[in-house]
């Protein structure tokens, strides 16, 4: 590799690029080209770097200064100034809080950054996601080394158990269980399935750290297939994730040719190897035995359990199905140990969680945090806040299927256990900040409708009854329901909570179960014929409550 | 891009089939290339599929119409598919549909009279902190407003 | 066997290690209701409503597909599990037609049972209903969208026991339907109309086309000879359908109660189906002599002609030329019957009571006009004479028992036994052997080829030439046969196919339900009632040699090929594909 001695980081994620990335990067070439520095500076693009909502953004290493908010017509100055000169070009760096004037000048210690703490995303923004040498410099594939050559496949499986890693995809079922009662059948094959059908409202952590870093993924799932025995990985990705897809089909390729996937591996005996499947637009394929129906080539319909895919998965043999984020917390695992991994985050819930922040926030975007982190850290912390003057509603955790959390809960630390006891879940992190310009009729109405998209149709309680459960809100927004509908909604919800099939039709209700708890009064008003908000367009507006 | 000839789109599919090795469990993958030659999965082609993986093709419609991404129905050159997940929905999705309707004059599932656009809703585009947002065809258009979308829409004539 | 302790409603019961719940509380004496769960078919836990209480998990669980643990304490009945199983329920009925009174399953319907049972007294939910209409497209059967439940009993009967595939779930979510590929209806597609879908589903989405109407009108229409023909296996179902115990056998009160009806003569298919061995016997030995294809197969079940014609074409030849019994009864009874009485065959109306549905497609094949008429006016399914016995008040219980008119109403118990899987191969052979090696036969029990085992084989030694044959029942186990022929590893010279499940008893038009237990139960009739029969040989019935004598001349002779045998139609399983080209 030749020697340059700057980096510049061209964030091309999708909010990025959406943004005008790419004529940023073609006009930072341009310029960089007039001014003779293309062989002694190098432009990369990488994954998200974070700030999404102040794209496109860009990063200038080793001095680590984020320039935010960024059009072509800048770049001519930050060649001539920032690279070529050293002077940093104070107008164009990021701020993360807005409206406070000091810039942020290096990635590491900004206000932005401070209270994350990144091991997920270790590597997103910081590598060229196509470039296996640059995530083996950064310590790649150094876990399977030592995993494979100094490790016994129990004492793997010991030590994801230990660190206490739970699933990241919603469930927070632990990690090192889920192998475990995989590891000791005995069976011809097994597999490895890495769940990257992201498909839950306001979640795309899972395309941004394939997008950034696919090698963490490709060398946790050969991890895991020591762990329990596999020799094929699978990883089943949204089919709309374009870019994941041709990264995850490179690096794949990259680490075959570097013999770190196929067979004899290190040279232990050990094949692995990765193939990459697409789902065809289903919201329950990314319910685990969905996903194994939709690769065997059916219909995505969730089954039964028993029997679990560790037994009996992807034709009927022992499968472990994990999740992106899950994944890519193994190699930081396998090399730093289970303690290090047990003092980052709770007790009950160690390490750390990455959330998406949307809605009413004022700095939208990704962020990774410790687990236990509290709402009002996140939305008045790094968040920023909410913008337009408007206070807080509520927020969402968990994506569409986790319950509406009003202002009392705004100090509750943010992990499985105690999220699910306030009525929400953890889910996959996503986090929807709504403000008080909002109806929450108009928006329970706007989660069922989502879920009567996305119900597979197979069971009652979930076909028929996310189907009523919007058709009753849609009457309350249009004054056509009386009082007694929110005991039928109450009932409803309870039976399709108690006896849906999979997780889907047990979740769905979770919005509106928490909103009847914490917003009765505002549905109520809509029997009555009243939108407090002033949203829904068929009732009056009663005066604003506070 | 598809294939222009129907000979040629035949023999397009059953090079797809075959690179399958006529496997049903690649059902899914067979049928999105395939409908990327066809442009949509006409009931010959799925019986064709059928045909070829032994399968009834009942499966293979009934695999079809569970999956959004495929169509058993022609749809217009573009597919303008409209983010109605709640994150979009609190940033105004609404409006965003609504000016599309009236713009094109169609509801969702429903194409223009001159084939050119079929307006589609669609799950999260995982877009959202661009919201609302939309997909033409594979390009996604983020930071929606009605003004936005007619501007969009002018491209494309 | 390995056994768990477990605590069902504070009763504990002892019950085989992997028992699902709803066989421990069976155990215990505690009923779970149930709705798309069938003890034949894969569990399917969709409808939701077997669910039950299993300390310790957050939420319900469904007994039907739930294995017990020791130690397990399962609540089959608190206010939380009332509650979502009427909920479900409310919800299935609240996108239901609600026109129970009228419905063809009105007082047997598994959903309206339950409702009843669990219930649910008040529907709050706003009705809406699949605005789809009614698929009347085949001659045998009618779908019926807007009832369908889901319960996706018929798809799995249609592909894993058929292997047919016609009906599929199709969309998703709250759109979700069962419905043929491409949007079609089912008289589009290579539907063998074989009615099993009809005899699984638990309410008024698939059922028989009605026949009834047009026999009441030919019974009173005083121009009309009405003559009726009773397949062999009506006589052990119909007495189910009239609400005895499964496995009774009511020949002579059910043809009692068809006098009662109206009908000028009561004839018996068992009849033709002794001369069916005769043809088909005789065939079977020329093939054998002359080298024709082999092996040969039966041709009496018309969904398993119907599935050859779709689905094997090229393996037509192997079939029987022979018309199945009903169309051979048809035949004759508009000629030889029609001289023999001075009836012009033109006035005369047969109607066959049929366990099947596949015979009304039929009846109206093109080809089965030989007598110049068509050779069945009307077929009636158990299920439907049930309807017509009940609708004239007939006690069918207390009748006495009446024989068969003369000269189509004489059979032989080898006649009878068609109405099992097996049957007609065992007829067979008891002939065969008899007239190939002129010996009586010491014993006329072929027990090999009997029974309810998928695929059976025998091995005959018809005096030093041996002969081997086989048995299939239900369509997925012919296909395994089909498939060895393809692959030229059949080394049979005879193979009867039934399509049903179980032969005839099985068929799609039997009362409802038609469980394994039943199918088995209706086998033992038949071979009980073929023992208690004085003649158990079809070369024996005197009535079919007296036809031989006055009219047919011999078997294979001109008239019969003319009357008794047909040709097949190669038909396409994919008609779009077809049309391309």
């Amino acid at each position: 590799m030749s020697y340059f001695r700057a980096h510049v980081l061209v964030c091309a994620g999708t909010p990025c690029m959406l943004k005008g990335a790419g004529a940023v990067k073609d006009a930072l070439c341009r310029e960089m080209e007039r001014a003779g520095l293309q062989e002694e500076i190098r432009v990369v693009e990488t994954g998200c770097l974070g700030p999404c909502d102040d794209g496109p953004v860009i990063v200038v290493y080793p001095e680590g200064v984020m320039y935010s908010k960024l059009k072509p017509e800048d770049m001519s100055r930050i060649v001539q100034q920032h690279l070529l000169k050293g002077r940093v070009v104070e107008e164009l760096v990021y701020r993360p809080e807005k409206g406070k004037t000091k810039p942020v000048v290096s990635l590491e210690d900004q206000g932005y950054l401070d209270r994350q703490y990144r091991v997920v995303l270790r590597n997103c923004g910081r590598i060229d996601p196509d470039s296996i040498e640059e995530y083996i410099a950064n310590g790649g594939y150094e876990a399977l080394g030592k995993a494979l050559t100094g490790m016994t496949p129990e004492q793997v499986v010991e030590t994801v158990k230990a660190s206490g890693l739970r699933g990241r995809g919603g469930a927070g079922f632990p990690t090192g269980l889920k192998w475990s009662f995989t590891a000791p059948i005995t069976a011809d094959q097994k597999y490895i399935i890495c769940n990257a059908d992201e498909g839950e409202p306001g979640t795309f952590k899972d395309r941004l750290i394939l997008e950034g870093d696919p090698h963490s993924v490709i060398e946790a799932m050969a991890i895991a297939g020591y762990a329990v025995g596999a020799d094929k990985g699978i990883i089943y990705i949204r089919g709309e994730y374009h870019l994941s897809i041709e990264r995850l089909q490179r690096a794949a390729a990259r680490a075959r040719e570097m013999g770190l996937l196929g067979k004899d591996i290190f040279g232990t005996g050990f094949n692995f190897d990765v193939e990459i499947r697409t789902g065809a637009g289903a919201y329950v394929c990314g319910e685990e035995t969905a996903l194994i129906e939709s690769l065997e080539g059916k219909r995505g319909e969730p089954r039964l359990k028993p029997p679990y895919p560790g037994v009996a998965g992807l034709w009927g043999k022992p499968t472990v199905v994990n999740n992106v984020e899950t994944l890519a917390n193994i190699p930081p695992i396998i090399l730093k140990g289970a303690e290090w991994f047990r003092s980052i985050g709770t007790e009950r819930t160690p390490g750390t969680k990455v959330f998406t922040m949307l809605g009413d926030i004022a700095n939208q975007g990704l962020i990774e945090v410790p687990m236990g982190i509290t709402l009002r850290e996140v939305i008045y912390g790094v968040g920023g806040g909410i913008p337009n003057g408007r206070g807080f509603k509520l927020a969402q955790t968990g994506g569409t299927s986790g319950g509406c959390l009003p202002k009392e809960f705004l100090d509750l630390p943010m992990d499985y256990d105690t999220l699910a006891e306030a009525g929400s879940a953890l889910g996959s992190g996503a986090l929807l900040v709504i403000d008080d310009s909002h109806c929450i009729v108009d928006v329970l109405r706007s989660f069922m409708k989502f879920f009567q998209h996305e119900s597979c149709g197979q069971c009652t309680p979930c076909r028929e009854g996310t189907y009523r459960l919007y058709e009753l809100f849609s009457a309350l927004a249009d004054g056509k329901a009386g009082q007694d509908v929110v005991k039928l909604i109450k009932e409803l919800s309870q039976a399709m909570q108690l006896s849906s099939l999979c997780g889907l039709g047990q979740s769905a209700p979770n919005g509106v179960v928490t909103a009847l708890k914490y917003f009765e009064d505002e549905i109520l008003r809509h029997a009555a014929g009243e939108c407090p908000a002033g949203v829904c367009r068929a009732l009056t507006t009663a005066s604003r409550a506070v | 891009m598809p294939v222009n000839s129907a000979t040629e789109r035949k023999k397009s599919l059953r090079q797809v089939i075959a690179e399958h090795n006529s496997d049903p469990g690649a059902l899914l993958d067979i049928l999105r290339e395939a409908q990327e030659i066809h442009g949509y999965l006409s009931t010959a082609v799925m019986e064709e599929i059928a045909d070829q993986l032994g399968i009834p093709v009942s499966r293979v419609y009934g695999v079809a119409t569970f999956y959004t991404l495929l169509a058993t129905e022609p749809k217009g050159k573009h597919i303008i598919r409209v983010c109605e997940s709640p994150p979009c929905h609190i940033r105004g999705a609404v409006n965003i549909l609504e000016t599309l309707q009236e713009v094109l004059g169609v509801n969702p599932g429903e194409t223009t009279e001159d084939k050119k656009f079929t307006l589609e809703l669609t799950s999260c585009l995982g877009v959202c902190g661009v919201a609302p947002a939309m997909m033409i065809g594979d390009q996604v258009y983020g930071n929606l407003t009605p003004e936005r979308v007619k501007e969009i829409l002018k491209t494309y004539e | 066997m390995e056994t768990v302790k477990v605590t069902i409603d504070g009763r504990e019961v002892q019950v085989p290690k992997n028992s699902t719940i709803l066989a421990a509380a069976r155990a215990a004496g505690i009923e779970i209701p149930t709705l798309c769960y069938n003890e034949d078919l894969d569990v399917k836990g969709m409808c939701r409503v077997c669910v039950v209480e299993v300390e310790g998990s957050r939420t319900l669980q469904t007994a039907c597909s739930q294995p017990v643990s020791d130690g397990m304490v399962v609540h089959t009945n608190s206010a939380r599990v009332r509650q979502a199983r009427r909920v479900n329920v409310e919800l299935l009925l609240s996108n239901h037609p609600q026109d129970c009174l009228s419905c063809i399953r009105n007082q047997r319907c598994e959903l309206q049972t339950l409702a009843d049972q669990l219930g649910v007294r008040e529907l709050r939910f706003p009705h809406r209903v699949r605005a789809e209409e009614k698929d009347i497209s085949t001659p045998a059967l009618v779908r019926d969208p807007s009832k369908c439940i889901l319960c996706r009993r018929c798809v799995e009967v249609c592909h894993q026991v058929q292997g047919v595939g016609a009906l599929y779930p199709v969309n998703r979510g709250f759109d979700t339907t069962i419905a043929p590929a491409g949007g079609v209806d089912l008289g589009s597609v290579a539907c063998v109309q074989c009615g099993q879908c009809s005899l699984v589903c638990p309410v008024g989405a698939i059922y028989e086309q009605d026949h009834t109407e047009r026999v009441w009108a030919a019974l009173a229409d005083p121009d009309k000879h009405v003559v009726v023909q009773t397949a062999p296996a009506i006589r052990v179902s119909i007495g189910e359908e009239m609400g005895l115990e499964p496995g009774a056998v009511t020949t002579g009160q059910m043809v009692a109660a068809l006098r009662r009806l109206g009908f000028d003569k009561v004839f018996d298919t068992d009849f033709s189906a002794d001369l069916t061995i005769m043809e088909e016997g005789h065939e079977l030995l020329e093939r054998l002599e002359k080298g024709g294809t082999l092996p040969m197969i039966t041709s009496c079940s018309p969904g398993w002609i119907k599935y050859i014609e779709h689905f094997y074409p090229d393996l037509l030849p192997h079939l029987s030329t022979c018309k199945s019994p009903q169309q051979m009864f048809g035949a004759l009874a508009k000629t030889y019957y029609a001289e023999k009485a001075g009836i012009d065959p033109a006035n005369i109306y047969v109607v066959s009571i049929m366990p099947c549905t596949a015979k009304k497609f039929e009846c109206q094949r093109p080809e089965m006009t030989d007598s110049g008429y068509p050779d069945v006016d009307a077929v009636l399914t158990t299920r439907e004479l049930g309807r017509m016995l009940r609708e004239s008040g007939i006690k069918f219980s207390d009748l006495p028992e009446e024989e068969y008119d003369d000269p189509l109403g004489i059979s032989t118990g080898a006649g009878l036994i068609f109405g099992a899987t097996g049957g007609v191969m065992e007829a067979a052979l008891r002939t065969v052997y008899e007239v190939v090696t002129g010996e009586t036969l010491a014993s006329l029990d072929f027990t090999d080829v009997r029974g309810l085992e998928g695929i059976k084989e025998a091995e005959v030694d018809l005096k030093g030439k041996k002969v081997k044959v086989a048995v299939a029942h239900g369509l997925g186990n012919a296909r395994k046969l089909m498939d060895l022929i393809n692959e030229g590893k059949a080394d049979y010279q005879f193979i009867e196919i039934m399509c049903c499940p179980g032969g005839c008893i099985g068929g799609g038009g039997q009362p409802i339900p038609t469980t394994r237990e039943i199918r088995q139960k209706r086998i033992n009739a038949i071979y009980r009632a073929d023992a208690g029969m004085p003649l158990r040989k079809s070369h024996e019935n005197p009535a079919v040699q007296t036809l031989y004598k006055e009219f047919l001349g011999k078997p294979l002779g001109e008239k019969s090929h003319h009357l008794l045998h047909t040709q097949y139609t190669k038909r396409v399983k994919y008609p779009e594909k077809a049309a391309e080209v």
